[in-house]
């Protein structure tokens, strides 16, 4: 039985740790061998990001080398995918191999797309990925007063990175002593301020206790970016000295050019977390079309399904278990509290207080991530 | 020829109904139909909200065994 891993961020090491300890007598036995391809040689701690944006993290320290968070008895390759022949059982790569395998695993996560929105690119600045969140931290700690504007695209993956960037802001400028002479302006695509309701009527008073000013209904349509202008859909505009834009984001590109799914989100059975109309293959994490949110998380507890169904599988001849939609998500309210919000399918989240005990368990968490992909936690 | 696309939002809490309901809209073509199905009661206020503000046409709203069925035309 030959599994074939393709990509080695939270959700596809989850899987291949997971599944590696449940089968390590199958793979002692030489009828199990899991592969993984990735594109990186280095696995990246993302929502670390935040951290760098504020100069609080430094880049190096998100990384580590992925073969060491791996269990030994996964064999793997840096050699991204290229081309999948799913009905052939078979992937091909950038090196020129072909890898079959019996049951396949896509766990290529999700990029931003900038370019989609005239403008944006070159008038925004944004901390989804190493380089932009050190170059936006540089410009945070050069900014004298004026204008920042927060625009959101749909759909992102972590979906609370808005709010708390916006609060890590607020707490940024007052430390920085220049509060005063900076206007924060939140925009966001729905008509409340978050996608959910109990986040939205917390994050609303806080906001207003802070001076954020917020827009909702606001989907940009383009930046102007010599003038300093960003523009919505909905008709509406806002003159920045600076703009933080997440944009929106799409699946991986070898997902699109393969058709395996539009803008690159494959088509994947809500509980089960196989791709529609193939059995052998299962999507976990960001590159889903599942209606949950683009997180660690969800790519946690879907990685834990997919390893436990496929060794059941394996083992007995049946699946065990299904997603049931579950996310945690911490989230942060400034420099030094926090909260958390947990929901499934059937129960929405019902959000505590911010406290600083929940922050520091947050900051143990971004150490402690690394203990979790190994899947030791 | 114009499509008719159903999405299923039931029991969805984030990033919820609406935005699933944004990201299909940026995905479809002019003319084309999208339904988005919703167990969640705010949806029947903020689709149409989204909808008349940004210009595009809500052809039905309906509530159907507890799930809202909601039509939207994409028009520019
Ligand atoms: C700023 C920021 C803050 C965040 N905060 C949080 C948070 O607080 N909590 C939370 O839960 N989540 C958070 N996230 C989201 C989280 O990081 C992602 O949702 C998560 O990493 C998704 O896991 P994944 O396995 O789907 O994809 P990834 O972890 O992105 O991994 C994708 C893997 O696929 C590989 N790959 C790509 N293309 C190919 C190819 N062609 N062939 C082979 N391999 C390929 C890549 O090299 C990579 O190893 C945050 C993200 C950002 C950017």
């Amino acid at each position: 039985m030959r599994i074939l891993i393709v990509g080695g961020g939270t959700g596809g090491t989850i899987v291949a740790n997971n599944l590696a300890r449940r089968l390590t007598p199958e793979i002692r036995a030489r009828e199990v061998k899991i592969t993984m391809l990735s594109a990186s040689d280095k696995h990246m701690y993302q929502p670390g990001l935040l951290y760098v944006a504020f100069g609080q993290m430094m880049p190096d320290e998100l990384y580590r080398d992925q073969a060491t968070l791996l269990e030994t008895s996964v064999d793997f390759h840096v050699d991204p995918v290229i081309k999948f022949n799913l009905d052939r059982k078979q992937v091909e790569t950038k090196s020129g191999r072909t890898y079959s395998y019996d049951v396949l695993v896509i766990a290529t996560g999700s990029r931003e797309m900038p370019k989609k929105i005239p403008g944006l690119d070159e008038g925004s600045d944004s901390f989804y990925t190493e380089d932009g969140a050190v170059k936006l931290f540089k410009k945070l700690r050069e900014f004298k007063g004026g204008k920042v504007g927060i625009v959101v695209g749909v759909p992102h993956k972590c979906p609370i990175a808005p709010v708390e960037f916006t609060y890590a802001l607020h707490d940024y400028f007052t430390a920085r002593g220049i509060r005063d002479k900076v206007e924060i302006k939140y925009h966001y695509p729905i008509n409340r301020i978050h996608s959910i309701e109990n986040v939205a009527k917390w994050a609303e008073p806080e906001f207003e206790r802070m001076g954020i000013e917020c827009e909702t209904l606001f989907n940009v349509e383009e930046v102007d970016a010599e003038n300093k202008i960003v523009k919505s859909m909905e008709g509406s505009e806002y003159q920045y000295d600076l703009l933080v834009s997440i944009p929106e984001h799409h699946g991986m590109e070898v997902i699109e050019s393969n058709e395996m799914g539009q803008d690159g989100w494959i088509p994947t059975d809500r509980h089960q977390l196989t791709m529609e109309g193939y059995d052998d293959v299962y999507v976990v994490g960001d590159t889903t079309n599942l209606p949950v949110s683009k997180t660690g998380s969800a790519a946690h507890f879907e990685a834990e399904v997919i390893s436990e169904n496929i060794a059941s599988i394996i083992k007995i001849g049946t699946p065990v278990s299904e997603y049931d939609g579950k996310v945690y998500c911490f989230i942060e309210a400034g420099r030094d509290k926090a909260t958390y919000a947990m929901f499934d399918y059937q129960n929405p989240p019902d959000l505590k207080s911010a406290n600083k005990a929940m922050h520091w368990f947050k900051m143990s968490y971004n150490k402690m991530y690394w203990s979790s992909v190994r899947g030791l936690l | 020829m114009s499509e008719h696309k159903i999405i299923d939002a039931c029991n969805t809490y984030c990033p919820g109904p609406l935005m699933e309901l944004i990201t299909y809209m940026k995905q479809a073509n002019v003319g084309d139909v999208l339904e988005l199905l919703s167990t969640d009661k705010g949806t029947a206020s903020d689709v149409p909200e989204w909808v008349n503000k940004i210009g595009h046409e809500m052809v039905s709203s309906e509530i159907i065994d507890d799930i809202w069925h909601i039509k939207v035309r994409k028009a520019k």
